[in-house]
């Protein structure tokens, strides 16, 4: 791996460790408030200032570290798991099923996606009762994610498995009788999990950056709690007068996305050193 | 290829209204109605006002209604806004988020196709690896960010660029750059892998043996063919820049479309938000015909055909 790359999976792995500690970072919980030290910058007490309510800021974004990776990892699971088992058997079963199947993909693919994801979103929150409300509402967003995300997943294993059905190797396993599930999910599969790792690490991102955009609307994820939308969007609201309010979630975020980005650039590079393969380079932001 | 453009633009019309569909489906899921208000309305009144909008009536009646009116070109009046409909405002408001759309547009293309044709040729060298880590910041920054660092920087501390609003020319070169930045980056990355890939094929060493200028060879033998790669993107980038330019207009202040869709959605005001995501699925569909119809000129090797007889 590249040394850019080592710097990535540093960076993600420190950013794991800040995710599971969550606000114990910082000393102070996420939600205690100080409103003697409210709005304060940066100072030794409060390593990256204090919020409206004297809240600490620097455990507010390690919350939101939580939040927002949770949120990411969910909807990046969902999406590899539907649109390799969608994908996977559209490209094996072929013919006229698999351009059906195509045809579905492309109208979820013609989707406005923020849009359809602000609405997906409302409407999973009212849906999912019983449960805690920030629980209701990463799971809710995590699903809109996941379920709008897919289709991309899915256009790429479809592509993948069409070309392995095509090869030797899995017309010998067919002769000596291995049966079509076996064939498709311990063979096949198997030998495309390059490719799907690959888009694997960049949909965290791209999940990351649609959860946050989401939030800084005001919609998915909402205050009193704090991913890194939120956190963004009520310092870009006071960033005149309390820059800090805005610079820390906005670094958390950009260090992140850059982390996975070049993580991600560097796992494709070791598995398709000469760039060969097209399908699995990135996937669209957002 | 008139004909070609038809059969698409007929396969358009199944997409829109499976996206009316679904997001009917999806807007009447929502807990709430658009005139549920803090201080509730007396019955007798809210019977009218939703006898005057058909909300009485059954739900697949007026989803049908929807769809009828749809099919005569009429969206519907908006809750909200009373006494203007659908039409009107997105109207007014699209003029605004096309003008934005372009302009982040021209300089996606400029940019993204001139830094990877600028790094691709130079493969390898210092000056490339900084312009790819260059694009690989640009698809790490949020619009947010990026235009917070823009309105606070560029235009209230250096005062060089009106910071928000929209009231003349200079006002939309904020927001265009802070739109066209993560698919600037984007089509960068994208065009220097295809460069990369092009320039060691056989005919571009053909064209560089006969002895053509080396910016003719990497002008006509080389980004020709790697903006194939390229151009497969605008597609989905011009659904990038449509969606992208929500967040940038709730940060410039921009009276475009995305500014409606955040409060449409927030005051349940039904038709608004059909009418919203209908014209931007509409959008994408006319840009992935676009995108095709430029690919096929590009590459006369790629024939489209009308439907198969």
């Amino acid at each position: 791996m590249s040394p850019l790359g080592w710097v990535g999976a540093a960076l993600v792995a420190l950013l794991l460790i800040l995710a599971l500690l969550g606000d114990a970072v910082s000393g102070y919980r996420y939600d205690a408030q100080d409103v003697q030290h409210a709005l304060e910058g940066p100072t030794a007490a409060h390593l990256a200032g204090t919020d409206e309510l004297g809240r600490d800021l620097l455990a507010r974004v390690a919350e939101g570290a939580r939040i927002s990776l949770l949120v990411a990892l969910g909807a990046t699971l969902l999406a590899l798991a539907v649109g390799v088992g969608y994908g996977g058997i559209s490209g094996y079963i072929g013919g006229r099923m698999d351009s059906w199947l195509m045809r579905g993909v492309d109208v979820v693919y013609s989707l406005p996606d923020i849009l359809i994801i602000v609405l997906l979103t409302e409407v999973l929150q009212a849906l999912l009762t019983g449960i805690p409300d920030l629980y209701r509402r990463v799971l809710a967003l995590g699903l809109a994610l996941g379920l709008v995300g897919w289709v991309s997943v899915a256009r790429l294993v479809r592509g993948l498995v069409l070309q392995a059905r095509e090869e030797a190797w899995v017309e010998a396993a067919r002769a000596i009788g291995v049966r079509n599930r076996r064939l498709l999910l311990r063979y096949i599969l198997p030998s495309i999990s390059g490719p799907i790792l690959v888009t694997a690490t960049f949909r965290i991102p791209a999940a990351i950056l649609a959860e946050s955009t989401v939030s800084f609307l005001g919609l998915g994820i909402q205050p009193p709690f704090a991913s890194w939308g939120v956190l963004a969007s009520n310092g870009f609201a006071a960033m005149r007068s309390y820059p800090h309010l805005i610079l820390f979630p906005s670094l958390a975020i950009l260090v992140t996305l850059l982390a996975f980005h070049l993580l991600g650039e560097a796992v494709r590079e070791a598995l398709d050193p000469r760039g060969r393969d097209q399908v699995a380079r990135r996937q669209d932001p957002v | 290829m008139i004909r070609y453009a038809l059969w698409r633009l007929l396969q358009g019309i199944p997409v829109l209204v499976v996206v009316a569909t679904l997001t009917f489906a999806l807007l009447r899921f929502l807990p709430g109605g658009p005139f549920e208000r803090e201080k509730a309305l007396p019955p007798e009144i809210l019977r009218n006002i939703e006898a005057r909008y058909h909300l009485d009536e059954s739900l697949p009646r007026q989803y049908l209604r929807y769809l009828a009116d749809l099919a005569r070109g009429d969206l519907g009046p908006s809750y909200k806004y009373v006494g203007r409909n659908v039409t009107q405002i997105l109207g007014e408001a699209l003029p605004v988020s096309i003008k934005l759309g372009a302009v982040a547009f021209a300089l996606t293309c400029v940019f993204g196709v001139g830094m990877g044709l600028f790094a691709g040729v130079r493969r390898g060298t210092a000056l490339d690896r900084v312009l790819m880590l260059l694009a690989l910041l640009g698809v790490s920054v949020p619009s947010f960010v990026l235009g917070a660092v823009l309105v606070l920087g560029v235009g209230l501390g250096l005062g060089w660029l009106p910071a928000a609003l929209w009231e003349g020319p200079l006002y939309v070169l904020l927001p265009a750059i802070t739109l066209a930045a993560l698919p600037t980056a984007y089509v960068a990355q994208l065009t220097r892998a295809s460069v990369v890939e092009v320039i060691d094929l056989d005919h571009v060493r053909t064209a560089r043996a006969k002895g053509l200028p080396e910016r003719v060879v990497q002008l006509r033998h080389v980004l020709r063919n790697a903006l194939l790669g390229v151009v497969t993107y605008f597609g989905p980038l011009l659904a990038v820049l449509l969606t992208g330019s929500f967040v940038v207009e709730q940060i410039f202040a921009i009276p475009g479309i995305g500014r409606f869709f955040v409060t449409a959605v927030t005051n349940r005001d039904y038709p608004l938000v059909m009418g919203v995501t209908l014209l931007y699925a509409g959008l994408v569909v006319f840009a992935n015909i676009a995108v095709d119809l430029l690919y096929g000129w590009l590459d006369p090797r790629i024939r489209l055909g009308g439907p198969e007889r």
